[in-house]
């Protein structure tokens, strides 16, 4: 009687679920094709039709094919990448604050980036490959230190040591950057400061697939894991008591969870709180357990950053605002509700 | 009045008794702060691009020839930018004294709990919407700027249920430092003037004037002053608010004193050099560390070491990689994140 009940529960949030991603879903949709219309040249969505099909000028085509689609591609990936890695490192770390640009993540791939960038011209084919590379060594860097200094004998790694530790991470590699930034030729801060400010840069399809890849392979892995951080997330002892090698599997996931910052913070630059708002959000919609939670998060953060991509485009035309900073702008009071609502 | 203080404090002596401090230890720090001082400003004038003697520097600051331009070198850029070093340093540093006091928070610090980003983004919105505004109406932008920043931090902080620990004031001093970053960041981009403003920023105390120092002197100078005057109330209300107000102390009023005190000098010092982090977190620490809990010190003596931070940091700007400047706030962030590091790894209350 009382099992069939909590299947009925079950089935319950499972139909709630389905038809909260099938409404995200579509909310993409409708924001890609917005997407696709505006810009500096307005298409009307009939050209933008007519384009998709092969009818539209030659200038039109450019526009769409070469400029708009893959940036509004890239915008759904990165996304979707960024606030993954922030619903595993919540799950990880059990603590609903963290997000890879708190952490200090993001900031580690952007110092290698920059310093790849302020060397060595970026426009080439070449090092569009390499980008995503240099910039996982980064952030990769960057976790290992925090890991490292965060965690002490005997108390393991304590999640509140782990965000302080981030802070002052990321403030001493910004710093660092600061000095680079110095050096640069006046077009050439331009471009970094865009990029710092996490500007959808890489509209280029070479960019969707240097970064494909990296999604390819993690994605899966990490809905793989979510039962792990089901158990994970319901603490230490229980979960080794269960019989989860603890360790192990929350290095793994971190690891995961440095890929996905790394490799999307190299197209996009520091847009920071997509990590941390996209599960929150989720988690309001579908619920904590990790099956539901981790696709939700992803649909979350690719309308967040296709939005908030969109919108800079939109608002003080002819120039741009980063995404990045409209999320910021966005994400730090949301942060800020969310800091005085948890205990 | 006097005696009935004593009186008044007899019976309650205990809490104030027990203060640890070492008196001699502090007269030793502000008379060899002082004479270091001293040997740190002269190296540094005498140091730059173009070498100049010791002596020259003596002849220039007490018998000044026009006609020399050694003497004008000293005179019109580097004795501006040295002053307005060590006073940005004092700033700083008495700025984090008096929050770290007053909160009884050993993180707390002008950097970390927005004010500088508060300052900065003033910074940006006056360099945007009106360029070629005068220094006196600047320093004031960014006075209110950081005490924007600062309201919105504790506002936040203090909004959560279970009160203001230090890991929430420095979560919502990262947060809301990143929302006005990313709006200066915004303003800068839109109006192409980014690396003019990262370079008055992160230039450090190099572009200092003499009407710079004109304007922000009376500020500094009334606020110290202000903070000396404050510092054995803060020294009661860091050995806790029940204890202070036990002991007839109006906390309400000296947190308001110490809180204009703070903007004052935290915008003062970021309207010179930037958004300078760590020097008010790890001069007060460490000014603990040598003289004891009693502010009366702490303060005096935070203002000196602070000094000799930015000025030899200065001094080591320009050193490391001439004719190329390292921006200060870099530099101090090297000295600082470890040091930052090293007491969030220590704090073992539960943040």
């Amino acid at each position: 009687m009382e099992s069939s009940t909590l299947v009925g529960a079950e089935r319950k949030k499972r139909t709630k679920s389905t038809i909260v991603m099938i409404v995200l879903g579509a909310l993409i949709i409708t924001a890609f094709i917005i997407s696709m219309n505006t810009g500096f040249t307005r298409l009307s969505p009939l050209e933008v039709m007519r384009t998709l099909f092969g009818g539209g000028t030659a200038k039109q085509e450019l526009i769409l094919f070469e400029f708009r689609l893959p940036r509004i591609v890239i915008s759904v990936l990165v996304g979707a990448g960024l606030a993954l890695s922030g619903c595993i490192l919540q799950g990880v770390s059990r603590n609903p604050l963290a997000d890879p640009g708190i952490l200090g993540i993001n900031a580690g791939a952007g110092l290698v980036v920059m310093l790849f960038v302020s060397f060595f011209p970026t426009t080439t084919a070449a090092p569009v490959f390499l980008l995503p590379i240099l910039a996982l060594i980064g952030a990769t860097f960057a976790a290992f230190l925090i890991y490292v200094l965060s965690y002490k004998k005997g108390e393991g790694l304590m999640p509140t040591r782990m965000l302080l530790t981030g802070i002052g991470v990321a403030a001493g590699i910004s710093s660092a950057m600061i000095v680079l930034t110095l050096r640069l030729s006046p077009e050439k801060y331009q471009f970094v400061a865009t990029w710092m400010a996490g500007s959808i840069w890489g509209s280029n399809w070479k960019f969707v697939t240097a970064l494909l890849p990296f999604l390819i392979v993690l994605v899966p892995l990490v809905v793989y894991k979510a039962r792990v951080l089901n158990v994970l997330n319901l603490g230490d002892q229980t979960a080794s008591g269960l019989g989860a090698p603890v360790e192990r599997e929350r290095l793994i996931l971190l690891a995961a969870a440095v890929g996905l910052a790394g490799s999307c913070v190299s197209v996009s630059g520091g847009i920071g709180f997509v990590g941390l708002i996209g599960p929150h959000l989720a988690r309001r919609l579908v619920g904590p357990k990790h099956q539901f939670l981790l696709p939700a998060s992803a649909l979350v953060g690719s309308l967040l950053v296709l939005v908030a991509d969109t919108l800079g485009r939109v608002i003080l035309q002819p120039s741009e605002i980063p995404a990045g900073i409209l999320v910021a702008i966005i994400g730090a009071p949301y942060f800020l509700y969310l800091m005085s609502k948890t205990k | 009045m006097s005696s009935k203080v004593s009186s008044a404090s007899q019976p309650t002596e205990s809490p104030t008794a027990k203060i640890h401090t070492r008196p001699w230890a502090a007269t030793l720090i502000l008379t060899g702060g002082i004479l270091l001082l001293a040997l740190g400003m002269a190296l540094s004038i005498s140091f730059g691009a173009a070498d100049i003697k010791l002596g020259v520097v003596w002849e220039a600051i007490f018998n000044f020839n026009p006609e020399l331009t050694p003497h004008q070198i000293i005179w019109e850029i580097r004795l501006p930018r040295i002053l307005g070093g060590a006073m940005v340093g004092a700033c700083f540093a008495v700025a984090g004294a008096i929050m770290q006091g007053m909160t009884r928070n050993p993180l707390a610090d002008s950097g970390l709990l927005g004010l500088n980003a508060g300052a900065g983004f003033a910074l940006a919105v006056c360099f945007a919407f009106f360029p070629g505004m005068s220094y006196m109406y600047i320093i004031m932008y960014s006075f209110l700027g950081a005490g924007l920043g600062v309201l919105l931090v504790y506002g936040f902080g203090a909004a959560s249920k279970s009160g203001l620990t230090p890991l929430r004031l420095v979560l919502a001093g990262a947060a809301v430092s990143a929302m006005l970053a990313a709006l200066s960041e915004g303003i800068a981009l839109y109006f192409k003037i980014g690396q003019d403003l990262a370079f008055w920023t992160a230039g450090g105390v190099a572009g200092t004037k003499w009407s710079q120092l004109e304007v922000m002197f009376p500020w500094v100078l009334a606020a110290l002053i202000a903070g000396l005057l404050i510092s054995r109330s803060i020294t009661l209300l860091s050995l806790g608010e029940d204890i202070a107000v036990g002991l007839g102390q109006r906390t309400g009023l000296i947190k308001l004193i110490g809180l204009i005190v703070v903007l004052i000098l935290a915008g003062t010092a970021v309207s010179v050099v930037g958004a300078v982090g760590f020097v008010g977190l790890i001069i007060p620490h460490l000014t603990r560390k040598l003289v004891g809990v009693d502010y009366r010190w702490i303060i005096p003596c935070s203002a000196v070491m602070g000094s000799l931070l930015l000025v030899f940091a200065d001094l080591a700007a320009r050193m490391i990689n001439p004719p190329y400047e390292t921006p200060i706030g870099a530099l101090v962030a090297l000295i600082g994140v470890p040091f930052f590091l090293y007491l969030a790894r220590k704090e073992r209350r539960a943040l």
